[in-house]
């Protein structure tokens, strides 16, 4: 589905990812770990499609097209989606409008006709029941005095409504407690299929014992430095990052 | 500049449709301010001598007055003598005559705006005063409305046909020495709209005057008298447009209205002068002096703007509330984009019992545009039980745009209860990477942000207006969910 292709990327002449490589298989589910600042944020950013980063070298592959010929829009269009770690407020604009607005691009992009008003909210409102949300939330603005927590919930609700086919992740665990990492994680689970491939950036091994990975990766310094199965998290769990520091010196 | 921010430009800074010229033929004063000329003026319109006379005293007070400097705009002197005070089209110079007389020129101009004139293709359910220049063109369902008694036609058909009318209320709201460019216009003003709505009548249409400045190095000074007697309610509907000159053109008008015991009346403005180029090149100056009078009990009135155009605008849509019980609404949405200026606000003078005011104010500032809202609040000796609520937003597009408040409040009785919020946002390129992230462009994540920004206001227009409106600021209407 995604094949990442040393990529360098930098912000102001200073390079922030350092010749990444990746591949992400359909239906697979991928871990990426790191320390703070090592890039992951920023390669979630790449592949969503945000400006200000000059791609300095490499290609990203998605589904056999250049990801980097296609436009934000596009690219949400054709199933990339991101949960982002720190969730945007758009005040003014009520959760059930802008959801609306989302998935009828999305459905218009596909060649379907829009989803009249009273499916979408039975659909809507059973997605936010799975995820444990209150309706009240579809009325207020779009994440505006949303709790960090609440913030995150509703990321995955709009990933239940759209549909993608790819779905980065960023930190979604981080603020969440502990029930509320349970329904996000089982709200995640449920979208698990075989034509649909996930990457959790997490600094967590716990986030990790809800949702299995197929492959953990180590993301350092701007490079992936170990890729393994899922034991590699429990080893980072133990040891911490020092290692990696040991390792690039070496 | 980044792409998004690129993006965001586009959208707020689209083409300025209305800006064609008429090619008409038109006789126009020579530019110069004099006595003679408001003589001459006065005598092309076959005035009685009342009003020559006021016009004259409010010219002597104006040359006595100075230049107002307060506002927060700025722009170079104004030479009042390089202005022509008169300009008609050649074929109206007889005066208002039948539609069928109307230039076919004239008739397609306000075609083009969509405006139609003509009986065949009229605007369903609003009847029109088109104001070309300094005269109007033409008015629309004069019969219909007269068969209920609603006077609709143009100031000067007015001063002619009800000069009673005219005695009684003109300079009773705004009197001629108001202000600088209240008594400008009390001079020099050519034409107009006039209404008066008869006791118990609820008027049967929406009424609109439509103002369409065409004639280069002419300023419009147009008056507006509404009067709604006992019982009565009107909505009315102001459009305005100029064509794009690289001179910046005077707009000065005045509004009174006059609303009696227990009358209503709901004036809506969408305002769309030309607002000069992305340089600030040009554009209409428009300062304007609009009042309202609810001069007995259960009086009630509503101002409505929108504001898009101008290269200046500075108005401040006013209520005085005398009755007991009245009540002041003032909804307006001010956008300034490139290098355009906005003051304006509005007074809510409190003097009756129980009076009420309410003020929803948005201001959006994108370019290098200046917005600011300025407002008082007066709570008279006698305004028993007075109540205020204002709410103040400002929306920012980039970061070369400003947004300035300046709400001031007199309280002189102890009772009133006064309620102020203010907010000021961003539209920043997270929020248009996140709505574009989900799908949604940013053309319409703009909008999305724009409309959800202005919802309050634009659900007091009514519904033709509100569509005109949200087109304007290259919106769509929300869905029916949310
Ligand atoms: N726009 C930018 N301008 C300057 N530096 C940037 C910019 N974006 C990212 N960086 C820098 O790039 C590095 C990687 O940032 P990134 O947000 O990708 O890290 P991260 O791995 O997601 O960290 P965390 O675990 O704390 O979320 C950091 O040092 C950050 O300061
Ligand atoms: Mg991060």
């Amino acid at each position: 589905m995604l094949k990442v292709e040393n990529l360098h990327v930098s912000v102001d002449g200073k390079e922030i990812l350092k010749g990444i490589n990746l591949e992400i298989g359909t239906g697979e589910v991928h871990a990426i770990m790191g320390p703070n600042g090592s890039g992951k944020s920023t390669l979630s950013y790449i592949l969503s499609g945000r400006e200000g980063y000059d791609i300095t070298e490499g290609r990203v592959l998605f589904n056999g097209q250049d990801l980097f010929e296609m436009s934000v829009e596009e690219r949400a269009w054709a199933g990339v989606f991101l949960a982002f770690q720190y969730p945007v407020e758009v005040p003014g604009v009520s959760n059930i409008y802008f959801l609306k607005a989302a998935l009828n691009g999305i459905r218009k992009f596909q060649g379907l006709a829009e989803l009249d008003a009273m499916d979408f909210i039975s659909m809507v409102k059973g997605k936010m029941k799975d995820l444990d949300m209150d309706e009240k939330f579809l009325y207020r603005a779009v994440n505006e005095g949303f709790s960090g927590g609440e913030k995150k919930r509703n990321e995955i609700l709009q990933m239940s409504v759209l549909e993608p086919t790819l779905c980065l992740l960023d930190e979604t665990d981080s603020g969440l407690d502990i029930d509320a990492l349970q329904v996000v994680a089982e709200g995640v689970n449920r979208l698990r299929d075989p034509k649909r491939s996930f990457v959790l950036i997490t600094h967590y091994q716990r986030l990790l014992d809800y949702i299995k990975p197929d492959y953990v990766h180590v993301l350092a310094h701007g490079k992936v430095v170990k890729s393994g199965g899922p034991e590699l998290a429990l080893e980072l769990e133990e040891q911490g990052y020092a290692w990696v520091d040991e390792k690039l010196a070496s | 500049m980044s792409a998004s921010n690129e993006n965001l430009k586009n959208m707020i800074g689209q083409e300025y449709k209305d800006g064609f010229v008429t090619d008409i033929e038109s006789n126009s004063f020579l530019p110069g301010l004099n006595e003679g000329v408001i003589r001459a003026l006065s005598a092309i319109k076959e005035e009685p001598e009342f009003l020559l006379e006021w016009r004259l005293e409010a010219y002597r007070h104006w040359l006595t007055m100075e230049h107002p400097e307060w506002s927060f705009v700025e722009f170079p002197k104004i030479d009042f003598q390089d202005i022509s005070y008169y300009s008609a089209p050649k074929s109206m110079e007889d005066g208002p005559k039948s539609l069928d007389e109307v230039d076919p020129e004239l008739i397609s101009t306000y075609n083009k705006l969509g405006i139609p004139l003509e009986e065949q293709m009229r605007l369903a359910g609003v009847a029109v005063d088109a104001v070309f220049d300094s005269v109007s063109v033409a008015t629309t369902f004069k019969d219909k409305l007269a068969e209920a008694g609603v006077i609709f036609c143009s100031f000067s058909e007015a001063v002619k046909e009800h000069p009673e009318l005219i005695k009684q209320y003109l300079g009773t709201v705004v009197s001629q020495f108001d202000n600088f460019y209240a008594a400008l216009n009390a001079a020099v003003f050519s034409d107009g709209s006039f209404v008066y709505i008869p006791k118990g009548v609820r008027c049967p249409m929406e009424l609109s005057t439509y103002f369409r400045i065409n004639a280069a190095n002419t300023g419009q000074f147009e008056r507006t008298l509404i009067i709604a007697d006992e019982g009565s309610h009107v909505s009315y509907l102001e459009g305005c447009t100029a064509p794009m000159r690289d001179e910046n053109q005077l707009h000065a008008a005045v509004v009174e209205l006059v609303i009696l015991k227990d009358a209503e009346i709901k004036y809506s403005t969408v305002q769309n002068w030309y607002p000069g180029d992305e340089n600030g090149l040009g554009g209409i100056y428009n300062f304007v002096t609009k009042r309202a009078d609810c001069r007995e009990d259960n009086a009630k009135v509503s101002w409505t703007q929108v504001e898009t155009g101008s290269a200046i605008t500075w108005k401040y849509p006013s209520v005085v509330l005398k009755g007991d019980n009245s009540v002041g609404e003032f909804y307006s949405v001010a956008l300034t984009n490139n290098y355009q200026q906005a003051d304006t606000g509005t007074k809510m003078m409190h003097v009756g019992k129980n009076t009420s005011s309410t003020i929803i104010s948005k201001g959006i500032s994108a370019g290098h545009g200046q917005n600011t809202y300025r407002g008082l609040v007066k709570i008279g000796r006698n305004a028993e039980n007075a109540r205020n609520y204002t709410q103040c937003d400002s929306l920012l597009m980039g970061d070369q745009c400003g947004a300035h408040t300046f709400p001031y409040i007199e309280t002189k009785h102890p009772s009133a209860t006064i309620e102020h919020e203010a907010s000021t946002s961003k539209i920043s390129e997270d929020q248009l990477f996140y709505c574009m992230q989900r799908g949604i462009s940013a053309e319409d994540a703009v909008s999305m942000i724009v409309n959800g920004f202005c919802k309050e206001v634009f659900k007091e227009l009514p519904m033709e207006f509100a569509v005109e409106a949200q087109a304007l600021l290259g919106i769509s209407l929300e869905g029916s969910v949310g």
